[in-house]
This record gives structure tokens, sequence and C-alpha cells, in this order.
């Protein structure tokens, strides 16, 4: 009992006597003993406010009146005030609300409104961009040829009933090769009328699922498939537990999916009933719903699908954060991710016949003109930009910043990006850069001032900010990766080739867009998405 | 670039003096950020920020520490010789004499250090990492002021090498460097870092009137002093007072509890620093301060430091409790006014690399610093003060926390499936 009684003794005697505290000090007045009695009095006050709200939403419950959890509460749930507000055109019972994350805002997005004229004149289809493929394809055309759209143009030979078909129609001019003879791009000078190919649409309805694969093998469509794990075109032996496909894109300067799905609403829900075809689960569509924005109808009135709505910051709009929220990848599920622009694609197969590749580009970045393109896949970079260049020492991407590709100025788009960055190079020296940067810079830090002006848009370049180190930062990428994943440590297990842990860890959930941000961040610079990448492809052989 | 075009022009070749590039790399990279971009894969832009902007603003947080450990090195001088008792009275000298034994101390420290980050650096053939800037501006704080040179240039040797670059180098070490250096001081040479004579500079022992050893940087200051008209240092006026031991709070507590540790300090002596201890950790203020920058710039572990300081109150409270011994009879919240809790807490226990590095690890990592630090200060019969020892027994720990986190993650994943 003595413990007891004497830290009994202690408590009661800090309450109530002055003379305790600071016993020996002059008479100046006790501040800990006023705060503490303060912080008690406004502990006790609280106390009987919570107990009161309890109890009104105990009796809001009972008498059916309560739907949510806290509409008759006078607080937000604790949790819910760090969580991001989502727009009001959602339904919370569907809301999916991310706390991690962060939105680089970048000078130069594009505006929907502005329609830029498509000037690209060559198409390529690059092997490199489909992951899973052996090294070399074969090729089905010879240069010279005259293919539609929709033409094979190569196999892969590991499984050739895949099909890559020629995104436009046109005269094959060049098939180029890179290091090791790997063939890199297939070029193709379009006609300037395009022609599709015909193929005979099979009835949705009354077609089997062998018969519906079998049509989109021959077609080309199978290609716009990816798998998860390890994003790659998927084995038309494996029938996908679950389809996901997201609605919007969060990364900096992000194409806007409502302005690419616009004028193509009906081809995107016939994708979306094939797509149900073709899983024995669900067809997953990822929301946008963050507060100030709004989801385009063919997206929220979708139907044959079950919808979620996403709020918070990037990547939110990536679909492997939507999996990991919704029906998660487990050990030896496969799982495919479409994009909007390749349902829409598929939806146009069931619907025509065609293999029309129609898309919408955007191009964005400070050093370009910034606007929409209606083009074909694979369109001649170059070409597109060109005329709308502002700059010549530049840096022109394949996608967004954070995971896109950069490619050369001569170079082709990428199959699966609908959006081209152009920015600065950042080759030059900087005076105690490091310190007092001259220009603001993108950061999650709030040691760079422009940390209290959110909405601020950056002028970025390619510079790294620093050389690459150890990793010495811990707890950094967990706020950025809105998934019960913990990246370091997941690197770690990559680089000592731990394939248990690796696996444990949740490297089957993840994918390179996915922890682009993190990398973005990383104040040791690692290169955290080609280590992923390294990791999920000796994953791959081990299966 | 003028600028660029002359450390081009002075650059020493790679290969004939490899160690005297690598200096000359990490003076460069300094001076200039570098103008490399980003490459072919990975992310096309970058964060502005790096090691070097990361590290260099826990340096920041530690000024206040630095000026006020500097002068109070003085003010313990002559307040163990009875003389300008007011903190503001002779603050010439004070600060002077501060500066005296400060400066040789950072300097060593930073030489030895860094000579040998360089040197490892030239061995391996990378640049040299950021790591030491946080270590050795943390080493001097954190020894008492009349260190002898070459007992510190030893433990800042041992520190660098066997605990920091025999695992790797900076981000692959299992202990505080910073603390392993003292941490070396203290079992290799126990008697200049423990004892009551030893937190106040200047005197050749505490006995009672022996007076005051000054050297040629006193002589220089007193010439200086001579030409402004200031009082200047006399080692024959200057000598130590009646009755004054220099004992610490905390040796007066572990004696005779809180009693004993206010009859020679008031409270409020003993949160502004004016007390004698290792040089930049008197002052809780300051401190507090520091503490606050970093987590305003969200550089350290706010979990850490709150969990440290949930552990430190509780593990107090049990003491209260149990009430064994009046340094055990000390009030809770009085602990904290003595010893060097702020300071092991702002930044000794949220150094990234060695503490949990998950953030349910870091909950219990700080927990239990708190904890078992103040059992160490209370208990430990030899030394009563407890967080340098809690905190390199935790880093030990560190991992196996992370391991236990780690685990109950794979284990909900393959639940799940």
């Amino acid at each position: 009992m003595k413990p007891l009684h004497s830290s009994f003794k202690i408590t009661v005697a800090l309450l109530f006597s002055s003379q305790l505290s600071f016993a020996a000090a002059d008479s100046s007045p006790n501040y800990l003993l006023y705060s503490l009695i303060g912080a008690g009095i406004i502990a006790l006050i609280y106390a009987i406010i919570s107990l009161a709200d309890n109890m009104m939403q105990i009796e809001a419950k009972n008498l059916g009146a309560d739907t949510s959890e806290n509409d008759y509460s006078m607080f937000p749930s604790f949790s819910s005030l760090f969580k991001p507000k989502a727009g009001d055109h959602v339904d919370p019972k569907r809301l999916v609300a991310l706390k991690q994350g962060h939105d680089i805002k970048l000078v130069g997005g594009a505006d929907a409104g502005k329609t830029i004229a498509n000037t690209a004149q060559h198409y390529a289809i690059k092997p490199t961009n489909f992951r899973g493929m052996a090294p070399i394809p074969k090729i089905s055309a010879v240069a010279g040829d005259h293919v539609k759209a929709g033409d094979a143009l190569m196999f892969d030979k590991s499984n050739p009933d895949v099909i890559y078909a020629a995104p436009v129609s046109g005269e094959v001019i060049e098939i180029k090769r890179g290091a090791k003879r790997a063939i890199t791009e297939v070029i193709i000078k379009a006609d300037s009328e395009v022609t599709f190919k015909e193929n005979t649409v099979p009835n949705l309805e009354s077609t089997s699922r062998e018969d519906i694969v079998k049509f989109l093998l021959e077609t080309g469509g199978w290609a716009h498939l990816n798998q998860r794990p390890f994003d790659v075109v998927p084995s038309q032996e494996v029938i996908p537990k679950n389809i996901f496909v997201s609605t919007f894109a969060t990364g900096p300067n992000a194409h806007d999916l409502n302005t690419i799905v616009n004028g193509s609403e009906a081809a995107f829900q016939k994708g979306l009933d094939a797509l149900s075809k073709l899983t024995e689960g669900q067809v997953y569509l990822g929301l946008d719903g963050r507060k100030g924005h709004s989801s385009h109808s063919a997206f929220s009135e979708a139907t044959g699908v079950v919808a979620n709505y996403f709020a918070g910051k990037h990547p939110a709009g990536n679909v492997g954060i939507q999996i990991h929220h919704t029906a998660p990848i487990n050990s030896g599920d496969v799982v495919w991710t479409l994009r909007v622009e390749d349902v829409i694609i598929l939806g146009r197969l069931f619907m025509t016949g065609a293999y029309d590749t129609r898309t919408k580009i955007a191009l964005t970045g400070a050093e370009v003109t910034n606007g929409y393109v209606d083009t074909f896949l694979g369109a001649s970079v170059g070409e597109l930009i060109g005329p709308n260049l502002k700059n010549d020492h530049v840096r022109v991407i394949s996608g967004d910043v954070l995971s896109g590709d950069p490619i050369p100025a001569d170079g082709y788009l990428n199959q699966k990006t609908s959006q081209i960055s152009v920015l600065a190079e950042g080759d030059n020296h900087e005076l105690f850069g490091w310190l007092l940067p001259l220009k603001p810079r993108p950061s999650v830090s709030p040691t760079f001032p422009t940390y209290i002006m959110p909405s601020h848009e950056f002028e970025v370049d390619t510079n790294t900010h620093g050389e690459k180190r150890a990793f010495v930062v811990t707890g950094a990428y967990e706020k950025v990766l809105p998934m019960d994943i913990f990246p370091q440590h997941l690197m770690k297990a990559i680089l000592a080739n731990d394939f248990e842990n690796m696996e444990g860890l949740g490297i089957l959930e993840l994918s390179e867009e996915d922890l682009a941000l993190c990398e973005f961040i990383c104040p040791s610079k690692s290169p955290l998405q080609s280590i992923l990448r390294d990791g999920l492809d000796t994953m791959r052989d081990q299966m | 670039m003028g600028l660029v075009d002359f450390f081009k022009k002075i650059e020493p070749d790679k290969k004939k003096s490899p160690v005297l590039h690598t200096f000359y790399d990490a003076v460069y990279t300094f001076a200039l950020a570098p103008d490399s971009t980003t490459g072919p894969k990975g992310t096309q832009i970058k964060d502005g920020m790096d090691l070097k902007r990361l590290m260099v603003h826990v340096v920041i947080a530690m000024q206040l520490c630095y000026l006020f450990g500097t002068y109070n090195i003085g003010h313990q001088h002559y307040t163990a010789a009875g003389q300008y008792m007011g903190f503001i009275e002779g603050f010439h000298l004070k600060l002077a004499h501060g500066l005296i034994l400060m400066l040789p101390i950072f300097l060593v420290t930073h030489v030895v250090g860094l000579g040998i980050e360089i040197i490892f650096a030239a061995k391996k053939g990378h640049a040299v990492e950021e790591g030491f800037l946080v270590s050795g501006a943390l080493i001097p704080l954190i020894m008492p002021p009349d260190i002898p040179l070459w007992i510190l240039a030893v433990a800042v040797a041992f520190a660098v090498i066997l605990g920091k670059e025999a695992f790797g180098g900076t981000g692959m070490n299992i202990w505080n460097v910073a603390l392993l250096a003292r941490v070396f001081v203290f079992f290799a040479y126990p008697t200049t870092i423990s004892g009551d004579t030893v937190w106040v500079s200047g005197f050749d022992g505490l006995a009672e009137g022996t007076s005051a050893t000054y050297g040629w940087g006193h002589d220089i200051f007193n010439t200086i002093f001579g030409w402004m008209g200031l009082d200047g240092f006399d080692a024959a006026k200057t000598a130590v007072v009646d009755g004054y031991t220099g004992a610490t709070p905390l040796a007066l507590a572990y004696q005779g509890g809180w009693e004993g540790a206010t009859a020679v300090y008031s409270p409020g002596q003993m949160f502004w620093g004016a007390i004698p201890g290792s040089i930049g950790e008197t002052s809780k203020p300051l401190i507090i301060i520091g503490a606050l920058f970093l987590l305003i710039t969200k550089i350290a572990s706010w979990r850490i430091m709150l969990s440290m300081l949930i552990g430190g109150i509780v593990g107090a409270m049990v003491l209260n409790g149990w009430g064994a011994t009046p340094f055990m009879e000390v009030p809770w919240y009085n602990q904290f006014l003595m010893g060097s809790f702020f300071f092991a807490m702002a930044f000794m226990a949220t150094d990234p690399v060695t503490a949990a590095s998950t953030n349910t690890g870091k909950w219990w990592y700080g927990f239990l610093i708190g904890f078992i630090g103040m059992i160490i200060r209370v208990i430990n019969p030899a030394y009563p003060e407890g967080w340098m020892l809690a905190i390199l027994f935790m880093n030990t720990f560190a991992p196996l926390i992370d391991h236990y986190v780690l685990q109950s993650n794979i284990t909900k994943r393959l639940k799940r499936a």
C-alpha cells in the first residue's frame, strides 16, 4: 500500500499545495502549479462535454436517427480531422479518404478548353512499352509495307498469340534497333486519312469468355491490358481476380480524364461491359472524390461496376493505391488494371470492330504551349511539340515528371501515357544552393518558405538538388504513400535479395508509379523506382 | 560563373592524391550545389531537400546552446571564484574564457572527425557524407569544459572509426556517434567526466583557495582588454571560494533529494541553465527552442520526443511512488529541471539512423529511453544521469523493435490472403 499511498499524497499535494513545487523558490507566482491546475480544469470540462456528446450519439443511434458515425456529434471524429475533405458530389459510404500524399503543383497545366492541332505524321509502336515480352519480338511487317490500323506489327516470341497492332494506317518506314539488336521502335508514316482493319464484332451478351479473349488477342486489344503484380501484358491462361480502372489522375499537371472521356462515353461503357465478362470478380472504378473536382457522368454513372470515391492528394489517383484500399492483391492473386483510354479503345473495338487508337494527349510543362492534342497512340513527340516548344534546352518526358520516361526530341510517345511534360534542364551550379536556394523549388519540407503556400505553382527543372547518399531519414516515405507498407524496409529487403521479406512487406502490391513520390521526396536521392523494378523482376523470375 | 572556373582550375588530380581530391570535392559541393540532373530512369524532378540541408538545420537548432554554453563556461568559472556573480556581470571575461576553452574543443573534434571521414571516403571512392556535420556539432556540447584535448581526439577517433566507419559509414551505424564519443571518455577516462569537480573550468581541482590557471589565450585577451580599459583575467585574485563544491543539481539531489539540490541552486537557475554541467546541455529553454525548431521543420520525429517525455514522466512517477531514497522522492516534474533530459530528447534520441525506423517502433523506442533513462539516473549509484546509457541501450534494441513491427505487418498481409 505504501507506493500507492505516497503517489496519492503527491497528486493531492500537487493540486492543493503551493508549498511543494519550487519550495525553495522565492515568493514569485508558481506558474507550473497554476498551469497544471488550468490544464486539469480544461481536461475536466472537456470530459464532461464529450460525455454528453457521446450520450447524444448513443441516443441518436438508438432512435435510428443517425445515418453515419458522427452526424450527431459536435466534434468531427478524431481520425477524420486529419483526413482530406471530400467534394459534395461524393457518397460518403463509398468514400476512401487518404491522409498521406503530396500534390506537386507545377507551372504549365493543360487547360481542357485549349486544343492544339495534331502535327504528328509519324507514329511508332515500341516493344519496350510492353513489359514481360521476350527481348526481341518477331516483326510481322517489313519496311515498305502498307498497314491498316489494327494490322499486326509484331508478336511476342514467348506468347505468339498476343499481337501488337499498328496504331494508325500507313507505310512502315523503319524498324529501329537499339543495344543488343533489340527492337526499339517500329515506325509508320501515317496516311492522311486513317483506315482500319475490319473485324467481326462478337455479341457481348451471347459470346463465351474464350471467344472474347480470342477476339482481343486477334485485334490487338489484348496489349492494352495490364496485369498486376509486375505490370506486364497478362497471360490469356489466367483469369483475373478483379479488374481495376482509375478514372482520375493526380500526378503533377496530370491530364484530365474527364476531358479525355468526353465524347467517348458510350465506348467507355462498352469497354467496361466487355471487361466484366473477363473477370470472375468485379470491375472496380476509382472515382475522383476530391473537393473541388468532379467525376464525369461516364464514370460516376457507369453500370455493371463497383465504384468507389477516393479523396486525397497524389497518389490517390494511382490505381495501385486504389487496389490496396478496395481489394488488395494477395500472394498468388492476379488482377488487371486498365487506363480509361485503354477501356475506350477496347469499347470501340466492341462497338465498331475497328482498332481505333484515337486519343487526347495533354501537353504540359512550362517550356511548351499547353493544351490537348487529338492524336493517335505512339505519335512522334518531336512533330507534336515542335511548333509549340518555347526553348530548346529542355527535357521531354512521355508521361508525368514523376514516373514518365524521358524521350529524345525525335522519340515517340509511350503507349501507356496521355501526357507529355516538357521541363527546362537543370544542369547549372548554384552557389550554396542547398542552403539558400535562389529559385523556389517544390518540396515537402517545411524548411522551404514556400511550404506555407501550398497552392504556389513551381517552375521546375531537372536538377537533382543534391547527391545520392545512404538511407538516413526514416518515416518520410510513409507520409506520401497511402498504403500499409514500409517502403524503406521493403527497399532494403530488395537490395538484400530477401525474397521472403520482399513478398511479406508487400512488393506485389506496388508498381513504380506508386513509389514515384517517395523517390521525389527522398533526401538521400535513392532510385526507389529502379530498385522496386529490380525486385519485381527477380520476383517474377522466381515464379 | 567565375567561381565554377576557379574551382575547376584548382581541382587536384583524383588518382595522384585521392584524399586531397575528396576534400576538394567536399568543399566544392558545399559551396556550389552540383549541376547533376536526373537520369533516364526514375523521377525527372527532385525535391529541394538533401542531406546537407537536412543536417545543417539540426546544426542551426543547436546554435543557441552553443552561445549559451560558451558563455556559461565563463560564468561557472567566476561563480566558483565568487566573482561577477550576476549572470551578465563580467560579460567580456566570461565570454572570452568560454571561447578559449570552446574553440579548441570544436576544432579538435572537427579536425579529427572530418579528417577520418575524408580518409575513409577517399579509400571507398565516394563523396564525404554529411553525417559528421551533426555529430561534430553535438560532441563539443556534451563534453565537460575542461576535457583534455587529447582525450577528446581519441574519443572522436574511436566513435568515428569503430562506431561508424566500421559499420559502413553514415546511415549504417548502430549507435549514436556523438554518444559513443562521450561514453568512450566515460569508461576510459572516468575522472575527466564524472564527479563534482570536472564541470567547472579553469581550476586545478576545486579545493578551497585553489587559484585559477590561465594560459596564453587569456594573456592575449588580457592585452586586448587592457587596450579597451576593461578588467582582465587575474589568476592571483581568482580563487575558489569557501564552501564551493561544483556539484551539479543531480549530484546534490542524489545525496539530499530536491531539498539538497535547491539548497544550492534555485529552480530558476536550473531552468535557465546557469549551473555547472556539460557545455551545451544546461539551458532548458534554449534546448526547447531548438527542439521546437526541429519539430516545426519536421526534421526530428515528434513521436520520439513525445514518447520519451511520456516515458520520463512515467518513470519519475513510478520512482516517486517507490520513494526509497531522497532522490526517488524528488517530485517527477522537478526531475526535468535537472540534468540533460531535454538535450537528449531533442538531439540525441531523434537521430534517425540509430533510432527505430518504423513509426510504431518510434513510440516504443522513445518511451523506453525515457523510462529506462530515468531509472538509471535515480538508481545507478555511480553516476547520477541516465540518458547517454539509455539511448545507447535502446539504439542496440531499435532493430529488434523494428523487427517486431515489420513482422506484424507481414503477418497481417499473410492473414489477409
